[in-house]
């Protein structure tokens, strides 16, 4: 999984059908101390993830399709979760 | 996913199995700023709907295969959205 931060969000009308009704969201790729590491991925949202909010990011299609039921579907990035903190040792 | 900006289109006559009455596209990958990033490549349009201009967001390797019907026809990029509007 990655660490991501929420940078925005995209809409469109005109998409494949998986996407109708999903939640798309421009994440900033960051390290544990949220530093960036100069990407960024498109994920789909399940948990209502806001602008600022460092998530964390599936990026596997399988484990992806299998959050929406799905065996198909052209998804990979997913925001699984929303991150309170990261402890370093 | 990423962002990218329509610039082209391919013709191709002479196609292997599967890709017959697919619709490649020129693609310029984007940053969330939507200023260009990397070279060009050459995605498959699976909305139908794409065309020079257009802000997209395409998917890669297998993901762009299930994107297509029938699936898993051999496609390395697809097109899977047609961008409204962006903020980041």
């Amino acid at each position: 999984m990655k660490i991501g931060r929420v940078a925005g969000n995209v809409v469109s009308t005109i998409n494949h059908p998986f996407f109708d009704s999903q939640r798309l969201m421009i994440c900033d790729l960051i390290g544990p101390d949220g530093e960036p590491l100069g990407g960024y991925t498109i994920a789909v949202d399940t948990v209502d993830a806001g602008v600022g909010d460092m998530v964390l990011i599936i990026d596997e299609g399988n484990s992806a399709r299998q959050m929406f039921g799905l065996t198909t579907g052209p998804i990979r990035a997913v925001i699984a979760g929303i991150i309170d903190s990261i402890d370093m040792a | 996913m990423q962002l990218g900006r329509v610039t082209g289109t391919v013709v191709a006559t002479v196609k292997t199995e599967g890709l017959e009455g697919i619709k490649f596209l020129v693609v310029q990958p984007l940053d969330k700023h939507e200023k260009p990033v990397g070279k060009p490549l050459i995605a498959a349009d699976a909305v139908s709907m794409a065309g020079p201009g257009e802000l997209v967001y395409f998917v890669a390797s297998r993901e762009a295969a299930e994107a297509l019907e029938p699936r898993f026809v051999p496609v390395d990029h697809a097109i899977v959205g047609i961008v409204d509007q962006v903020s980041a």
